[in-house]
């Protein structure tokens, strides 16, 4: 079993894939979940206390707007539990979306210098191309499964 | 209760969310997200015309379109973007002026960091649900009966007496206790007339101990100064038909209100840097060894181009102007470069946010110092400055012109 992380990261669509193929996707709603779940922390409606953006200084300078901070202390560590990572480029809202291109481009360019097997798709305009992505995702997990079969 | 609509580019994220719903609540109002299905957020970006990156940015423009399109119909607009972020300040800016050229809502907007308490939003929160709910106060032309107006600013504490419609004492301290500075400009009003305590109608208390003066005194109005000091400069300047925008540069920070008929419509408040307020030329008097009242006179005199400032900066702004006195530079060209410099500053933080209207009226204890007001005039192309009698005294005789009508002391007894 592998930990793939995607992005957008919280795209249902993209765990679904993952999940469906017997791996662990890395998504927002757990971090999330973990949050509310907590009794200690009361700041709704998402849970993140001020505290949050400046764990986010482990990923970002100071220089950097608290909301990008705030989001890293999130995405960040899933960044750093990633086993492999699908990031789909150009998503509309409704795929999973973070908000804010800062934190997208970031994000991004970490999991780029992971070290890991990455797999960088756009998103699809038509059916055809919906095909072709769903393709190479599974054929991406599979290429996975592979590898930590070998090991 | 007042409905105020987010539109922030993720406050949530910030971890400020909760104080910006306290700060809201605390003045008996509510936070509202104006709600806007999926299709029409590229419905509304499209038509606004910003190519913003952001997926909230894009969010907040369709935010802000519901409210000019009637879809969402909140009672005013907190506008609120990450403090450093370059894309949300500009779509911020705009947004605004999209709901301010569209709309009579009043907006206030704001940039935040996660050390953003609730206490730093309480005033824009206040002014804003005063705005809406208190028309009718704010609508008061004419003072009536014997008030006491007290404004504990963060410098000065300002006490005024105003008797049927016109101000019979004034008295002004600076700010040590609040409780015991506010009794010591009282008394010195008092001083001025045959009254005392117990001949007043009503008191009305503003500025930072507005709170602590108002419970000490059983005051019968505790207001914000964002509207008292726009209610007392038009009624100062008569001023109080029409547009007029009134600015008041501070001791710890600048207002700058702008108003139609009388009611407040859009302000803006900053208060980051030292170097923009009167505390920089409060250390620029001491540095050229002037009592500050002469300072203004001096920078008349002078010319601010011959004694150039590096840096804003209340430390190493005024570090240059040391230097220039010691290359021989005048004390005159050095205070107006002073006035410069800090009106310069208030016109690049604050000034610009807004939609300046004519005529200008300066207010605040720097009102007082010609040479600011000449600078500021400058800074904005050489617009009319209006200075009213009792500048200095603007918070206290905004209090005492609204809190009167409210308190029946007299009938009680």
């Amino acid at each position: 079993m592998v930990k793939v992380a995607i992005y957008p990261p919280n795209s249902l669509i993209l765990a679904d894939l993952i999940e469906r193929k017997g791996h662990t996707p890395l998504v927002l709603q757990k971090q999330i979940r973990q949050k509310i779940k907590d009794p200690e922390i009361d700041s709704p409606p998402m849970n993140i206390t001020e505290e949050d953006p400046i764990k986010g200084l482990k990923y970002a300078a100071i220089e950097v707007p608290s909301g990008v901070r705030g989001r890293m202390s999130i995405i960040g560590p899933l960044i750093d539990e990633a086993e492999a990572a699908i990031i789909v480029d150009g998503a509309p809202f409704g795929f999973g979306c973070i908000g804010c291109a800062r934190t997208n481009e970031l994000s991004i360019f970490l999991l780029r210098n992971r070290d890991i097997p990455v797999l960088e798709i756009t998103y699809p305009t038509n059916q055809d191309e919906t095909y072709v992505m769903v393709n190479e995702i599974n054929n991406f997990i599979d290429s996975l499964e592979e590898k930590s079969e070998e090991e | 209760m007042v409905k105020i609509a987010l539109v922030s580019c993720g406050t949530e994220y910030s971890g400020i969310q909760k104080e910006i719903e306290k700060a809201a609540n605390k003045f008996g109002a509510e936070i509202i997200l104006p709600e806007i299905d999926l299709d029409y957020i590229d419905e509304a970006y499209e038509k606004f015309g910003f190519s913003a990156q952001s997926s909230s940015l894009k969010l907040m423009i369709a935010r802000a379109m519901a409210i000019v399109e009637g879809k969402s119909k909140p009672d005013a607009v907190f506008i609120a973007t990450c403090f450093r972020c370059a894309e949300a300040a500009l779509v911020r800016n705009e947004v605004r002026r999209f709901i301010q050229n569209n709309t009579r809502i009043p907006v206030v907007t704001y940039s935040f960091t996660e050390r953003t308490k609730a206490d730093e939003l309480f005033i824009r929160m206040e002014a804003l649900a005063t705005t809406v709910t208190r028309r009718s106060i704010l609508a008061r032309e004419k003072q009536e009966g014997l008030t006491l107006g007290l404004d504990s600013g963060s410098t000065t504490t300002k006490a005024v007496l105003m008797e049927n419609n016109n101000v019979i004492g004034t008295g002004w301290t600076s700010t040590k206790d609040i409780i015991e500075s506010a009794k010591t400009a009282a008394a010195e009003a008092f001083g001025q007339t045959d009254y005392d305590w117990d001949d007043l109608d009503g008191i009305g208390t503003t500025g930072y101990g507005r709170f602590t003066m108002g419970q000490e005194f059983g005051a019968e109005l505790i207001q914000e100064e964002l509207s008292v000091n726009a209610k007392g400069a038009v009624y100062l300047a008569d001023r109080q038909k029409g547009e007029a925008t009134v600015l008041d540069i501070g001791g710890m920070d600048n207002k700058v209100i702008t108003v139609n008929n009388g009611i407040p419509d859009n302000f803006t408040m900053g208060g980051i840097c030292a170097g923009a307020s009167g505390r920089f030329l409060d250390m620029t008097s001491r540095r050229l060894d002037v009592d500050i009242t002469e300072l203004g006179p001096l920078a008349v005199q002078g010319d601010w181009r011959r004694a150039m400032l590096n840096s804003y900066c209340i430390v190493f702004g005024i570090q240059d102007l040391v230097t220039t006195l010691a290359a021989g530079g005048s004390k005159a060209d050095v205070a107006a470069a002073a006035c410069h410099s800090v009106s310069e500053q208030v016109y690049e933080q604050q000034l610009q946010e807004i939609d300046i209207r004519e005529p200008l009226i300066q207010v605040g204890g720097t009102s007082l110092i010609s040479g600011l007001v000449e600078a500021v005039s400058e800074t904005l192309g050489g617009i009319e400055v209006i200075v009213p009698e009792y500048s200095q005294h603007i918070g206290a005789v905004g209090a005492a012109l609204l809190v009167s009508g409210m308190g029946h002391r007299q009938d009680n007894k």
